[in-house]
């Protein structure tokens, strides 16, 4: 029976090693989770989504951190990279909850991230609050535990499309004559993009002429472009992640393809107007937040302040993922102080009543953790710099359509 | 689908775009398969690796342009790196595989995958990499269909190489020991040839073939770590529709492979041009099972 | 003395009382392990991974390299079967989300787990069944690389299935916070299928068909020859292997709650490889051998992803090189010829 004797050996080996105890930390710190994509598809807003963590712990920590039954907590974050794969977010998740004993999650970048992550943290009772995922399916599910402090990806593109149809005479049509190219990522945001600017399309009557849905490899449009090039729609909608922007942007130069409308999300984060400023020219870009915002909140000051510390500290402009991540890690610190406790079903009761002004925006969360309170801004690249063209109580510009050829 | 198909009915210079694409990249293709069919031919080894040395080799060449090293030059480090490695993997694992179950081999050859994977996502990330050769494109039927250049310079280069191979093995010591111990191992040895060392010989070179396939491919078209299957797929593919030892239905194969993945994508969509690849194995395979089976039945 | 022999299936007293010994430590293991409990339910089910590949791998001499995809099969169609009874699945999986709040309670959950379960058994070998005779004419290496095929394609082609939640995958329906712990609901759910499995396949293995596919890994033109019905064989044994993958599938789907297309349903080079490294590993063509090499499996593969996170895929590919090159027999093959030849040696 040798061979049993070592499986249990190996076995017991295996428990203590596994049931040996595991961070925990001091008694004044509060541990936040988050699995963050630092390598993989998503590796660049993983960066900015981290960026936005850290500098919001930082000045949580610096305004007197959080004060819970008299005692003094800081917050710190305990990263994992999840490699920009579902099934490396739900390991990782795991891990923190279990082994790690995290009691709040942030979460991860991307609707898809956070979708593979939701099953865990409601299993183990643990609320996430992220500012990444803003895909509507997230808040059909009966979950409890996540609170999204962005705006839903349904109304990413819709001032877009509401934008065109004002302006169809510049183009000289109706606007039920407007043809329209959709190029989006297949995965739960860019479906989710793709629905609402469906919707849009269908209250102004257009055609949609093109439908492609792109792996989300993503890496080449050119089967895309080439029907372009056949059938000359006015308006080319692309919707994935940062490659998406990078890519669209870059073949439309190289192919000499020419749309008088182009809409992308993501643009800034692909930092397309510092670094293609000619091939973005005039390109219109959903965004999340904007540094000429007038919102501001008691740890960071107003939207401004936000991006020139962030520039100070980064050396490069906010990207609104980085200003929607801080924005969640105020929020827990907010909740927190409102608690006055660490019970995480406690706090989790608390983030569903937040209502909190952020340097980002208003939040305040309905019953299913989504943030209605704040609005989708858009902008237009003009001259290497993003103007906001709408709402218009921010619009510095005025947006201008057709794009000159190129 | 349909759509799609109107659309290249009413521009049919779309198909022309469609064919060129497929054949500039069946190039890449048929050099993979080639050193494939080299391998399973003289040690009878299928090489699950094969994908990730052209990743690698891709990655190397990511590698030479990041520190400024002139386009080309990157073909021939990438196929000196990825020789030594075939040669140190060789002697680790492959020459313990020799003359064993087919089994045996093609899963030690995946394991050798797995682990290439993880290291070249810990070295150069999990994201995919592309080599930037600033070279523009030519544009024929009005701007509709557009060539670009550097998928024409890494079609030539793969042919310029595969022609090269053909006169090594014809024509050179080595090359013809090989050819000797592929046909008739035992044979070989009688006659004095080092059969171990051919193996050696053998796998080295094919890994440095899918390293300067993988340098040349990273020009044109993206490299990613876990991209490596999809490539072992496609040679697998090739070489058993072209059999082994037959040079010119390996050209003929990967250029219709090429043309076929090509069209399917567009018509498909491109969210199916992978299962496109993998699914047509299957039918591959399963009308060859026919083709055998009446030939069997034949000689009852 | 060899358990598995064909034809000496006597139910003595000791072989009781290890029957015994191992069903209560099955039932009693995530009460007193609860920390551990979703591991254990994992190895279950990888148990039934490994045991049903072994039967067509091991047993039957056809290594598959695409077994995944039934547990896809299955564990989609549970998906499906537990969200459709009750809401259209398209909408539940619409990107969103058709503004109504899907949710479960009780007995919906629980029915639709039970006709799930019995959904992807039945799909899964439905889809054997139908694959067989195109697939199973194929031999030795050809096999395996078309399997492989085949799995791969499966996740690549879920993957633009707009209905099942297409690229970004399906979540199974959330367990209604009444239920209380559904984790253990599953773990005896899977302690059930793997102990179903087990004595179904001793019990398969020690009548005429166990011989008829040993026959056809030894030799199978000769046992063509000698007329045995090599072809249904090969067809059953690919079904039941097909079943039992659907269940494990589908039961795992619930456990993750998350089923991505190409990482969790068709996860060709994670799941479908290490169903057959656990066989490997224990030992193929036994019945025991899957069963150690999982549970084998399933400890280091805790530990590399627990300490060598990052490295932990490098690790578990050397351990599949090592494996296959210098231990193709497993543990128990091993075992067995040293037992052999102390036996031998006077």
């Amino acid at each position: 029976m040798r061979r049993s004797q070592s499986i249990l050996s190996i076995l017991a080996c295996a428990l203590s090693l596994g049931l040996a105890p595991t961070s925990g930390g001091a008694a004044e710190v509060i541990t936040l989770g988050a699995a963050v994509s630092q390598t993989g598809k998503y590796a660049l807003n993983g960066a900015n989504t981290k960026n936005g963590y850290d500098l919001a712990v930082k000045a949580v920590n610096e305004k007197g951190g959080v004060e819970i039954g008299g005692e003094r907590y800081d917050l710190q974050i305990r990263y994992y990279d999840d490699e920009s794969t579902p099934a490396r977010g739900t390991e990782l998740a795991e891990r923190l909850i279990q082994q790690d004993h995290v009691k709040f999650i942030l979460g991860p970048y991307g609707s898809g991230l956070i979708k593979a992550m939701l099953p865990i943290v409601e299993r183990y009772g643990v609320p996430m609050v992220e500012g990444n995922g803003a895909a509507r399916e997230l808040f059909t599910k009966g979950y409890r535990h996540i609170f999204a402090v962005l705006s839903t990806s349904d109304q990413y593109l819709s001032s877009a499309i509401d934008l065109v149809a004002e302006q169809a005479k510049k183009l000289g049509k109706e606007p039920k004559d407007i043809t329209v190219a959709l190029a989006m990522e297949n995965d739960p945001f860019g479906q989710d993009v793709r629905a609402g600017v469906l919707e849009g399309i269908d209250k102004h009557g257009m055609q949609v002429v093109i439908d492609d849905q792109l792996p989300p490899e993503l890496n080449d449009m050119s089967v895309t472009l080439a029907k372009i090039k056949a059938l000359k729609p006015d308006v080319l909608v692309v919707s994935g992640h940062e490659k998406g922007a990078l890519t669209a942007v870059t073949q439309l130069k190289a192919l000499k393809v020419n749309v008088p409308v182009l809409v992308m999300t993501h643009c800034d984060s692909a930092k397309l107007a510092e670094t293609l400023p000619d091939a973005s020219e005039c390109a219109f870009c959903a965004q999340q937040w904007h540094a000429s915002l007038d919102y501001k909140d008691r740890w960071f000051g107003s939207a401004a302040d936000f991006a020139k510390r962030y520039k100070e500290t980064y050396g490069e402009d906010a990207p609104y993922q980085a200003a929607q991540s801080a924005a969640a890690v105020l929020v827990y610190a907010d909740a927190l102080a409102r608690a006055q406790s660490l019970d995480p079903e406690k706090v989790r009761d608390t983030l569903a009543e937040t209502d909190l002004e952020t340097f980002f925006g208003p939040i305040k969360f309905d019953e299913t953790g989504r943030n209605r309170a704040k609005p989708m801004v858009l902008t237009q690249i003009r001259d290497g710099k993003y103007k906001v063209v709408s709402p218009k109580k921010w619009a510095t510009a005025e947006a201008v359509i057709p794009r000159p050829a190129r | 689908m349909i759509g799609n198909l109107l659309i290249l009915y009413q521009a049919p210079a779309l198909g022309v775009q469609l064919l060129i694409d497929g054949i500039l990249i069946g190039a890449v293709f048929a050099l993979a398969a080639y050193g494939m069919a080299l391998v399973w031919g003289v040690t009878n080894i299928i090489n699950v690796a094969q994908g990730e040395f052209v990743m690698l080799g891709g990655f190397v060449a990511v590698f030479c342009a990041e520190h400024g090293l002139p386009l080309l030059l990157a073909v021939p480090i990438a196929a000196a790196v990825l020789y030594a490695l075939g040669w140190a993997l060789f002697r680790l694992v492959i020459v313990h595989l020799i003359g064993r179950d087919m089994f045996i081999s093609v899963l030690a050859t995946f394991g050798i995958a797995i682990v290439l994977q993880q290291v070249m996502a810990r070295l150069f990330g999990a994201g995919d990499r592309i080599v930037d050769s600033g070279l523009a494109s030519w544009f024929l039927f009005d701007g509709l269909v557009g060539i670009a250049q550097v998928k024409v310079l890494v079609f030539a280069c793969c042919l310029v190489l595969g022609a090269g191979l053909t006169v090594f093995l014809q024509r050179s010591r080595a090359g013809q020991a090989i050819r000797a111990v592929a046909q008739e191992p035992r044979a070989a040895a009688v006659l004095g040839i080092e059969t171990d060392k051919v193996y050696g010989l053998t796998f080295a070179l094919n890994a440095a073939i899918c390293g300067a396939a993988g340098a040349l491919a990273a020009m044109a078209y993206p490299i990613h770590p876990y991209g490596g299957l999809s490539y072992t797929i496609r040679s697998f593919m090739i070489v058993v529709v072209a059999g082994l030892g037959n040079l010119a239905g390996v050209v003929w194969a990967a250029a219709g492979l090429g043309v076929a993945e090509s069209f399917a994508g567009f018509v498909l969509g491109p969210q199916y041009q992978i299962a496109f690849v993998f699914g047509l194995l299957v039918v591959v395979l399963v009308l060859r099972n026919r083709m055998l089976r009446r030939q069997r039945q034949y000689l009852r | 003395m060899t358990a598995s022999a064909p034809g000496t299936r006597t139910l003595n007293p000791a072989r009781l009382t290890r029957i015994g010994a191992v069903l209560a430590i099955g039932v009693v293991t995530p009460l007193l392990f609860p920390a551990y409990q979703s591991q254990a339910t994992e190895l279950l089910l990888f148990i039934v991974f490994a045991l049903a590949w072994d039967l067509v791998g091991g047993q039957m001499g056809y290594t598959s390299f695409g077994n995944v995809l039934f547990v896809g099969v299955g564990m989609y169609v549970a998906a499906i079967v537990q969200v459709g009874l009750y809401y259209d699945v398209g909408l539940y999986n619409e990107a969103k989300g058709g503004g109504t709040q899907f949710v479960f309670d009780t007995s919906q959950f629980l029915i639709g787990l039970g006709l799930g379960l019995i959904a992807a058994a039945v799909a899964a070998g439905l889809t054997a069944f139908l694959l067989g005779p195109l697939v199973l004419g194929i031999r030795g290496h050809y096999f395996a690389i078309c399997t492989l095929g085949l799995g791969i394609a499966a996740g690549q082609l879920a993957a633009g299935i707009p209905w099942i939640g297409g690229g970004s995958g399906m979540l199974t329906p959330n367990p209604p916070a009444s239920l209380g712990d559904v984790g253990l609901l599953l773990y005896y759910l899977a302690l059930s299928l793997a102990l179903a499995c087990t004595a179904t396949f001793a019990w398969l293995l020690s009548t005429r068909f166990g011989l008829v596919l040993n026959a056809i890994r030894d030799d199978e033109d000769k046992a063509e020859a000698m007329g045995l019905p090599t072809r249904r064989a090969k067809i059953a044994a690919w079904v039941i292997a097909a079943a039992f993958l659907g269940v494990a599938g589908a039961l795992y789907g619930n456990q993750v709650r998350f089923i991505d297309p190409t990482e969790t349903a068709f996860a060709g080079a994670t799941i479908g490889v290490w169903m057959i490294l656990m066989a490997l590993l224990g030992g193929k063509g036994t019945l025991l051998g899957p069963i150690v090499g999982a549970i084998l499996f399933q400890i280091t593969k805790e530990l590399f992803w627990t300490y060598l996170l990052g490295w932990q895929r490098v690790a578990l590919g050397v351990l599949i090189i090592v494996v296959a090159v210098f231990f193709p027999e497993g543990i128990v093959g091993y075992a067995r010829a040293r037992s052999r030849r102390s036996e031998e040696t006077p």
